[in-house]
């Protein structure tokens, strides 16, 4: 099968905008004419619902989940009132809510279809995955392609699966944490997630077990009107560590696609999760995702957040830091260019004495683009101890670029300090002219203060991931000056 | 259940001109139109929506015979400030007046009360009285102001005038479940200066006063305002005050509110810097003790190029008090150069008070320098030790502790009779 073009010709300026911000879209757009074995239509009914938890031959409780979630997701309204009123645009009537072509994860690279395989080997999953992975999940639509944790790793005791295996195989482990950390009615999006959740990862970590190389997921939309829900929940058992990456790409379609993602981080006592995610989905996906970990004592939880690709993104990983000393913290940065609005931030909810948060937020704004941080610090009374620092930078590049900034930062008691601090600027003029002066082009100086203004925070992700993103940024800043 | 007539009666309108009677008649019917604040309503995040209710207040005013304005004038913490001319308002009502200087009649200024000024004066009150909404939250609360109100002021200075001795505003509650509505309007013409102190507070520490007051603050280019408001509501009081400040080209504002009373004390202010070079200065300082809520919310909004403003609102927090700071810069498209700053610093001195601190920006040029910053943070434990090893009790130290916060803010006033006034009306506060 010939990979499809795109379903309607940009117009022209779409084009001459995609020509000036280069091809940072272009890695993942493009995309296969699947015949889908499974299709549970357009519309969201209970019927729908039925229709998924059948196809993956559930247990009762998980259908009785489900359905819940259902009534919830209809009776809560959009959160319009502090929220974007794009949200609106969304039409849960026309949204592809499960597609799939096989049930049962490919567990060796030979065994996945050919035109599945084609779109993952152009995003250089297998290459990765030889280098450097302890294991890695990729999706397509709703269900896992291919999934495979390295034997040694495997071995320690690390179960890696997707969330539809993993409650199947792993109650006694999964079913204690599932639904917990984030409950379904914690918003609308949370609510229909655990509704139509479909694929994601379910890891867990046996005490002790230092996972040494990441895992990793793929996510990846390949039908036009296509809603993917996937859910993820990670348990790390006491004194346990695993890092995880996931990166999401699709084609760009003429009409919308929705992600809703649900992830769970369970970090026991002494654990420590790091999850790092790099989104660059294209720019007509709302990207609507609720993320929380909760911290026991001395536990420790990093959420990494790189967020350039999307048309509109909210997303606030939060850490409920539920034991003594427990740290969380996150490390966020946003690229919003022309049509895109980045809102994007944390939440901190400190629940016992001295645990410690800390957030740093980096947006850029270039074109018309809105970079949006909303962030939420919570210590209740009658603890002690506890720390929040907060900083938020945001870089507007052209005259028409927006960026906006919305703390909420509560305190009770005398026994705590807190920080927060944000500034917006631009690149400054003499930096530009005296990076010119030296024989680089606008275009080139600027792309280098950008990155020199997110480098610190580019330098905490992995290797491969930083030097991504730092070539992500390269080029979304082609063509934004001059 | 309110009606027109109901309004009209409490207003007095036979005496009042066709075009102040229809302007209120409006005011009333958005008053009762306009809903209590909502829960979903994001400008009223983290307020306390259940405690704000005007069930039982007589919301005409004041029941009794009206109060002896000499005997309240000693309620003033002012009453060694020199002043140029001062208006004091029982209950809606003038008590006494010290007029203007000869001098600066004869220049043209104008302080005097609003009924009188509607009637002299109506292209000052047409042009400017509410011309800015505040747009956060009270919309409903100021109508009522205007649809009632009897207690304002007008100050118009002319251009070129200075006034060099502060203006005196006082208002005062008394009796039982009484209402206030102190609205002020103060218009600097080009290069005029002046300094205007307004007064607010209960006759009675333990009475049940429902107070709503707004200003309108405008300056005109190259004009110099200070403004000073201090509230000493009772304990008892729920009040709500409005401040919209408009700064032309090359104008700076200075305003600085002490929120010392209330039960529940919400305070918006809405700083719009329309010309270049024009500048405002926000302040506030506030003791929360007891039960006491306070809640402020602000907007810093730049709509000119070369546009600065600088927000500094500091609060003391003790016992079970709760405080909450809300602050927007909106930047908007056409404004560069614009330098923005906007800071909240709270200082816990109990373990059960809470802050609530939301400091936001909103910006949409890029050749800007706008920054925030919060904090809540408690005294070091090293520095409170230190007073008391010099035998120093701990409520005396937070006294001095919070005396030492507040001076940053203090110092940036000229006038230092006003500035002594304030430390003694704060000092006051925790001899209580």
């Amino acid at each position: 099968m010939q990979p499809l073009e795109q379903p309607t010709a940009p117009d022209a300026q779409e084009a001459a905008q995609a020509a000036a911000i280069g091809i940072d879209q272009s890695a993942g757009d493009f995309s296969y004419d699947i015949k889908y074995d499974y299709d549970a239509g357009n519309g969201l009914t209970e019927n729908t619902v039925r229709y998924i938890s059948a196809v993956k031959k559930e247990a009762p409780w998980i259908l009785d989940f489900r359905l819940n979630a259902l009534k919830t997701f209809l009776a809560k309204p959009l959160p319009t009132h502090w929220a974007t009123r794009d949200l609106e645009n969304i039409d849960f009537e026309k949204i592809r809510y499960y597609l799939a072509q096989g049930q049962k994860p490919k567990r060796t690279w030979d065994e996945v279809p050919e035109d599945i395989k084609k779109t993952f080997e152009r995003l250089g999953i297998p290459e990765q995955e030889r280098k450097y992975l302890a294991g890695v999940e990729a999706q397509f639509d709703s269900e896992a392609a291919y999934s495979n944790v390295k034997e040694i790793v495997a071995k320690q005791g690390v179960i890696f699966m997707n969330s539809t295996e993993a409650l199947r195989e792993h109650p006694e482990i999964f079913r204690k944490w599932f639904g917990k950390v984030i409950p379904t009615s914690d918003n609308k999006f949370s609510a229909l997630n655990s509704a139509v959740f479909s694929g994601g990862s379910f890891i867990y970590v046996p005490p002790g077990v230092k996972v040494a190389q990441p895992l990793q997921a793929y996510f990846r939309i390949n039908a036009e009107n296509f809603g993917q829900f996937e859910r993820t929940l990670i348990i790390c058992d006491e004194g346990s560590e695993v890092t995880y990456m996931e990166g999401c790409t699709a084609p760009k379609f003429s009409t919308a696609t929705l992600h809703s993602a649900v992830v769970e981080l369970v970090a026991l006592k002494g654990a420590k999760i790091q999850y790092i995610t790099v989104q660059n989905w294209a720019s007509n996906v709302y990207n609507l995702v609720t993320k929380r970990g909760l911290a026991q004592e001395d536990a420790e939880i990093k959420w990494i957040d790189c967020n350039i690709g999307s048309r509109l993104t909210m997303k606030y990983p939060g850490v409920v830091l539920k034991g003594r000393r427990a740290r969380g913290e996150v490390i966020s940065i946003a690229l919003a260019n022309d049509g895109q609005h980045q809102d994007t931030g944390a939440k901190m909810i400190h629940a016992a004495d001295e645990t410690t948060s800390t957030i740093v937020s980096k947006s850029i704004s270039v074109g018309q683009g809105r970079a949006t941080y909303r962030g939420q610090v919570y210590i209740p009374k009658h603890l002690k101890g506890c720390k929040n620092n907060t900083e938020c930078d945001a870089l507007l590049i052209n005259t028409n670029s927006r960026t906006d900034t919305y703390p909420a930062i509560t305190v009770r008691g005398d026994k705590h300090a807190t920080q927060h601090e944000a500034s917006v600027s631009k690149v400054s003029e003499e930096m530009i002219f005296y990076m010119q002066q030296r024989g680089l082009t606008e275009a080139q100086a600027m792309s280098l203060a950008v990155n020199g203004f997110i480098n610190d925070l580019a330098n905490q992700f992995p290797m491969e991931y930083s030097v991504e993103l730092k070539r992500l940024i390269e080029l979304e800043m082609e063509g934004s000056v001059g | 259940m309110q009606s027109a007539e109901q309004q009209k009666a409490f207003t007095s309108q036979e005496a009042a001109p066709q075009w102040w009677q229809e302007t209120r008649a409006a005011a009333w019917e958005r008053y009762n139109a306009a809903p209590l604040p909502a829960r979903d309503d994001e400008r009223w995040r983290f307020s306390d929506i259940a405690a704000i209710t005007l069930d039982g207040y007589n919301l005409k005013g004041a029941d009794g015979q009206p109060v002896d304005g000499a005997g309240v004038a000693a309620l003033s913490p002012f009453t060694k400030t020199k002043y140029a001319a001062s208006l004091t308002f029982v209950n809606n009502r003038l008590a006494h007046r010290a007029p203007l200087p000869g001098d600066l009649a004869t220049k043209g200024v104008i302080f005097c009360p609003l009924d009188e000024a509607i009637e002299k004066y109506p292209q000052h009150i047409q042009a400017y009285l509410q011309k800015h909404d505040v747009a956060l939250g009270s919309e409903k609360f100021t109508a009522l102001n205007t649809a009632l109100t009897t207690s304002g002021a007008l100050l118009y200075v002319p251009k070129g005038v200075t006034i060099a001795t502060p203006l005196l505003l006082k208002h005062i509650a008394a009796g039982d479940a009484t209402s206030v509505y102190p609205h002020t309007l103060v218009i600097l013409e080009d290069n005029a200066r002046a300094t205007l102190v307004e007064y607010f507070a209960s006759a009675e520490p333990g009475a049940r006063h429902f107070a709503s007051g707004v200003n309108d603050l405008h300056a005109g280019p190259g004009a110099h305002l200070t403004y000073i408001g201090a509230q000493t509501w009772s304990t008892n009081t729920l009040a709500f005050q409005t401040n919209s400040i408009v700064a032309q080209r090359d104008a700076r504002i200075l305003s600085l509110n002490v929120h010392l009373g209330g039960r529940l004390a919400r305070h918006e202010s809405h700083s719009r810097l329309q010309g270049p070079g024009a500048h405002s200065e926000m302040l506030a300082l506030t003791v929360a003790t007891g039960a006491q809520k306070f809640d402020q919310r602000t907007l810093q909004t730049h709509q000119a190029p070369n546009t600065s403003s600088n927000l500094l609102y500091k609060n003391a927090l003790l016992d079970t008090a709760k405080t909450i700071f809300s602050g927007l810069i909106v930047v908007e498209p056409d404004a560069q150069k614009t330098d923005a700053y906007q800071s909240n610093r709270n200082l816990m001195l109990s373990d059960d008070a809470e802050s609530n601190s939301l400091p936001g920006l909103e910006i949409q040029a890029n050749d800007v320098r706008c920054t925030h910053g919060s904090t809540s943070a408690r005294i070091p434990a090293e520095q409170e030790f230190y007073l008391q090893s010099r035998g120093i009790d701990p409520k005396s130290a937070h006294e001095l502790l919070v005396a030492g916060f507040f001076e940053e803010v203090l110092a940036k006033l000229e006038n230092e009779e006003i500035q002594t006034a304030l430390r003694a009306m704060i000092e006051g506060k925790f001899k209580k």
